[in-house]
């Protein structure tokens, strides 16, 4: 009697691993472990970069000066999830949106919470809502989520080059 | 002065969300075959195998052109991988007509794919990266953003990308070996499926596909039996980091540069005029506006009127993706290959009920990572 092919099997995979950050994360997570957020400066543009790679992607120059950048900051412009991912355990639906934190001239990928999707647009100000600082380690999960501050929305020029 | 390079032989799989049927081996091999008969050549006639695909995580296999030599018939020849993540399939295409044109190898046989049924693409692209903020939506949650971007600053009518998933899903049904087969589609149904990364919703995303594609490429004193030569007539490279202060995630400058190579090197001045068809990658509708204005067929923010006016359907004055497109075929390392191939067929007459009448120009697309990998190629009837 044929017997049915086999056309698959599952074999979960894991990896571990130590990463070595090197200057400019090192000073980026230390940071974080004191609740502040350092970014770093390209010397050719005057550019901040938060967070630091200790070189100007644009000029390959070192980053060396240090400039801490606001907890708060600009959705420059956004998403709303509403697919449920294996790997996360949000809630749906969810704000996913690029954020100009306030002295940074490059936006970051961070969860905005504690607002209507149907409120969330371009412009808008938000701050970071952070664990208590008993939890806080070298690591940007110190922030929990991002939230709006109430304040007015910021003008389209001083984002419009941050999308 | 190089060496003339043309596409002799075209193939690919029948593509679907699970070829459970083949294994990983089974399905490039299907495509090659496919190839080097078109081509009218056999395994012993090949010079040199050019693979690529995506990262190993999208199957969990690491490394499997290590263990594939003998299913692509690359034992005691050169095999070599190409690696620029979802713009690969193109990126590989160019290395090996480099290959030829260099005077390098006469044959060189071209193999992208991706199994996608054999992981999770979402979670891959989701992991948790130290010290990094948190990618927490996939790839369209990282896209979704440009293209609210876009539509902020275009002005394009909110149905735009709706067309646009309507218009790959009924040439896909012209395309035999398209995955998604989808004959009663409406703007409507696409209006209506669930809005997974607002603003994209279901139908305005690409599939998760099994499938190969492959190409032979030759120098012309090595061209056989082949009486409908695709003679590369332009290639085109570029890069550019994923983050830095004033990126244009929108319109990204790499894309700008390396069109311009590729018109300058082609003797284009007027792309919308002088190119037949293009098979361009849109992995969700709205890119088709955006690639458009990037590539310069439409100038900046009126992109969404060529999608509107009907100007990108197949009998439109620039179709674009005849085959269907990213839209209705995603084996994400075969993509970009996928358009070249496409782009190679239509110039040879080949393309079947989703042909452009009289095409003799062609252009093939793609892109990766976040909008920073281009790869291009202008294919053509007539010998350079």
């Amino acid at each position: 009697m044929a017997e049915d092919p086999i056309t698959g099997i599952v074999c979960p995979i894991r990896l571990d691993y130590t990463i070595t950050p090197g200057r400019a994360q090192t000073r980026f997570l230390r940071g974080l472990e004191n609740g502040k957020l350092l970014g770093q400066r390209c010397p050719a543009t005057g550019k901040v970069y938060m967070p630091p790679r200790g070189s100007s992607p644009t000029h390959g120059l070192p980053t060396t000066e240090e400039v801490e950048v606001a907890d708060r900051g600009t959705v420059t412009t956004f998403c709303i999830v509403n697919l449920q991912f294996a790997s996360t355990v949000r809630e749906i639906p969810y704000v996913c949106a690029q954020i100009l934190l306030d002295g940074a001239d490059i936006p970051f990928f961070f969860v905005v919470q504690e607002v209507d999707v149907n409120e969330i647009r371009m412009g808008m100000r938000v701050e970071a809502v952070w664990k208590d600082p008993s939890e806080w380690g070298p690591t940007l999960e110190n922030i929990l989520f991002f939230k709006p501050t109430g304040e007015a929305d910021a003008p389209r020029e001083s984002y419009k080059e941050h999308v | 002065m190089s060496e003339l390079c043309a596409v002799t032989g075209v193939g690919q799989t029948h593509h679907d969300a699970e070829r459970s049927d083949v294994s990983m081996h089974g399905l490039v091999r299907e495509a090659a075959v496919r190839a080097l008969a078109d081509a009218g050549l056999e395994w012993k006639d090949i010079d040199a195998v050019v693979v690529g695909k995506a990262p190993d995580q999208f199957e969990g296999v690491m490394m499997p052109e290590l263990m594939m030599a003998d299913a692509l018939g690359a034992v005691g020849k050169p095999l070599l991988r190409v690696h620029t993540a979802g713009s690969v399939g193109g990126s590989t295409g160019l290395v090996a007509a480099k290959l030829v044109q260099g005077g390098v190898h006469k044959r060189v046989l071209v193999v992208a794919w991706e199994k996608q049924s054999e992981a999770d693409a979402s979670w891959v692209l989701m992991m948790k990266i130290p010290f990094a903020a948190p990618l927490v939506a996939g790839a369209g949650g990282y896209f979704a953003p440009y293209i609210r971007a876009y539509m902020e600053r275009s002005g394009a009518p909110k149905d735009t990308g709706i067309k646009v998933a309507v218009k790959d899903r009924l040439n896909a049904l012209k395309n035999p070996y398209a995955h998604l087969k989808m004959p009663d589609i409406t703007e409507e149904m696409v209006a209506d499926s669930l809005m997974l990364w607002d603003p994209i919703r279901y139908l305005e995303t690409c599939p998760s596909s099994d499938g190969a594609c492959a190409l032979v490429l030759t120098a012309e004193d090595a061209l056989g039996s082949c009486e409908n030569p695709a003679w590369v007539v332009s290639t085109a490279m570029r890069s550019e980091p994923t983050m830095f202060a004033g990126r244009d995630g929108v319109n990204p400058q790499a894309g700008i540069d390396c069109a311009a190579e590729l018109y300058r090197k082609g003797g284009i001045t007027d792309p919308r005029r002088q190119i037949d068809v293009a098979e361009i990658y849109v992995p969700f509708s709205w890119f088709e506006p955006m690639w458009m204005e990037n590539l310069g067929f439409a100038e900046q923010g009126e992109g969404w009127k060529m999608t509107m006016s009907g100007a990108t359907a197949l009998d439109g004055d620039m179709p674009i993706n005849a085959s269907g497109g990213v839209l209705s075929t995603n084996p994400i390392g075969a993509s970009g290959l996928l358009r070249f191939a496409e782009a190679a067929l239509q110039v040879r007459g080949m393309a079947g009920e989703h042909q452009v009448d009289g095409a003799k120009l062609a252009m093939g697309h793609a892109y990766g990572g976040g909008s920073q990998y281009f790869a291009m190629w202008l294919v053509s009837s007539d010998k350079p």
